[in-house]
């Protein structure tokens, strides 16, 4: 077994500079690497580029790095619910690249499954394909997207083993497997670390061979976005 | 009179057919799945990552790791699968899911739609629209016929930004349904009251109009 543990948040963020390109998991607040994000801000890194499906909310999440200016680029695919991140954005402090939810999935896998391109149909004659090559398959028009190249990946799991192997947990799991794949470093903060063997090899759904660092995470918030019920009767 | 955001969710609710797979949008959209015509059995898909998506969850039971599209807490139902993003993209752009509800801002009348950004304004992003519209065999967009200065939002040709080209083939919007056709937006029904003329006066694209056109059937 390959040891992937370390320490802390501390030891799973050694080399992160400032000026890299970070992909971090997660969709709205469901399945952020909270404690990655917290020592990002911590560090005080500059001029990052930041994969992330959204960006936070004002106080929480990639919002945090956005109040302290942090970051230099973001590239997403839904970014309301942050207004200063609308606010960065429109003032031209901000870099945006705005591409469709399923394009950034298919780039964050590609660049970890050794695919340099690929074809897809989404955003075809709309801006998003300005400058791209496109080509016709079938009688349908498709528009070629690269993958990415970043430098970290921050993913959180719900439960991982030693070996860095990982499992999610309902809609929690969204990017963070493919940010797994993606990262020329992944750094894995879990809720529940055991032990290599005790998680049934059956249900695992990241491979530890994409995990360099795990840690155990703490204090976790998961904050509710819209916190939606049905009344008991 | 026309419909209201319920009223066109039921229309919509309609075309459901027994057996399929169903992408439904935030805001009116997500309403169709309180009004599925009985003996039918459809699956809600959120593109976050859940197939068999059930209503909010009882008061007290919500999960933070168990949210839709909209970020709002709910449930899975019996038969219901998690998956990551990368996956659920391949149903939609598979044409594994039969049909996608959604809202816009403007559509045209040779299918564009329009529905993610207003320069200078509202930048919020495509989420996943583009890759839905680009993909889904059969699309319905759930909107207000005219904007709140009464401007129509049936088009000849977009104004914002597009999300997808000649994608749209059915609008349900509260005066009329029409269909997408190469000629331009066919009349199909009326909302309850609503006349043809008025639905002329709020269309700006070219609106087909053949024979008597029926009023809507909603319970």
């Amino acid at each position: 077994m390959i040891n992937k543990v370390v320490k802390n948040v501390e030891d799973a963020l050694q080399g992160v500079q400032s000026g890299m390109t970070l992909m971090l998991g997660g969709f709205g607040l469901c399945g952020i690497p909270e404690n990655s994000i917290s020592q990002l801000e911590k560090l005080g890194v500059t001029d990052l580029t930041c994969i992330s499906n959204n960006a936070g909310v004002d106080n929480f999440g990639l919002g945090l790095l956005l109040q302290k200016r942090q970051i230099k680029k973001m590239i997403s695919s839904y970014v309301g619910e942050n207004d200063e991140f609308e606010r960065q954005m429109l003032s031209g402090e901000l870099d945006v690249e705005l591409i469709p939810q399923g394009t950034l999935a298919e780039r964050c896998r590609a660049t970890g499954a050794g695919i340099p391109a690929f074809y897809t149909p989404a955003g075809y004659g709309t801006e998003v394909a300005e400058g791209k090559e496109t080509r016709e398959f079938n009688g349908k028009m498709y528009v070629l997207e690269h993958a990415f190249k970043p430098d970290y990946a921050f993913v959180k799991a719900w439960k991982g083993d030693t070996a860095g192997n990982l499992i999610f947990k309902g809609t929690a799991r969204n990017f963070n497997p493919l940010m797994a794949m993606a990262g020329k470093i992944t750094v894995a903060e879990v809720e529940e670390l055991v032990p290599a063997g005790e998680l049934d090899p059956n249900q695992i759904h990241t491979s530890g061979i994409f995990v360099q660092r795990i840690f155990q995470g703490v204090a976790y918030e998961k904050r509710i976005e819209q916190r939606t019920v049905t009344p008991k009767s | 009179m026309a419909l209201d955001k319920i009223g066109i969710a039921k229309r919509i609710a309609q075309e459901l057919r027994d057996g399929w797979y169903v992408n439904l949008g935030i805001g009116i959209p997500t309403l169709v799945a309180n009004y599925i015509p009985s003996g039918i059995d459809v699956e809600f898909q959120s593109e976050n990552g859940l197939l068999g998506m059930g209503p909010f969850p009882i008061e007290g039971e919500e999960d933070a790791d168990l949210i839709n599209a909209g970020k709002q807490t709910v449930t899975v139902l019996d038969g219901g699968s998690l998956f990551d993003s990368a996956n659920s993209f391949a149903m939609i752009r598979g044409q594994h899911v039969q049909l996608t509800v959604l809202g816009a801002m403007e559509v045209a009348e040779n299918g564009d739609i329009a529905n993610w950004k207003i320069p200078g304004k509202m930048v919020k992003g495509m989420g996943g629209a583009m890759d839905l519209v680009a993909s889904a065999e059969n699309i319905i967009v759930a909107m207000m016929h005219t904007n709140k200065h009464g401007d129509s939002k049936l088009l000849k040709k977009c104004s914002l930004p597009l999300t997808g080209v000649g994608c749209v083939k059915k609008i349900v919007s509260n005066l009329a349904v029409l269909e997408v056709t190469e000629n331009g937006f066919k009349l199909l029904e009326r909302a309850p009251g609503v006349s043809v003329e008025e639905i002329k006066n709020a269309t700006e694209g070219k609106l087909i109009i053949e024979g008597d056109i029926p009023e809507m059937v909603i319970n």
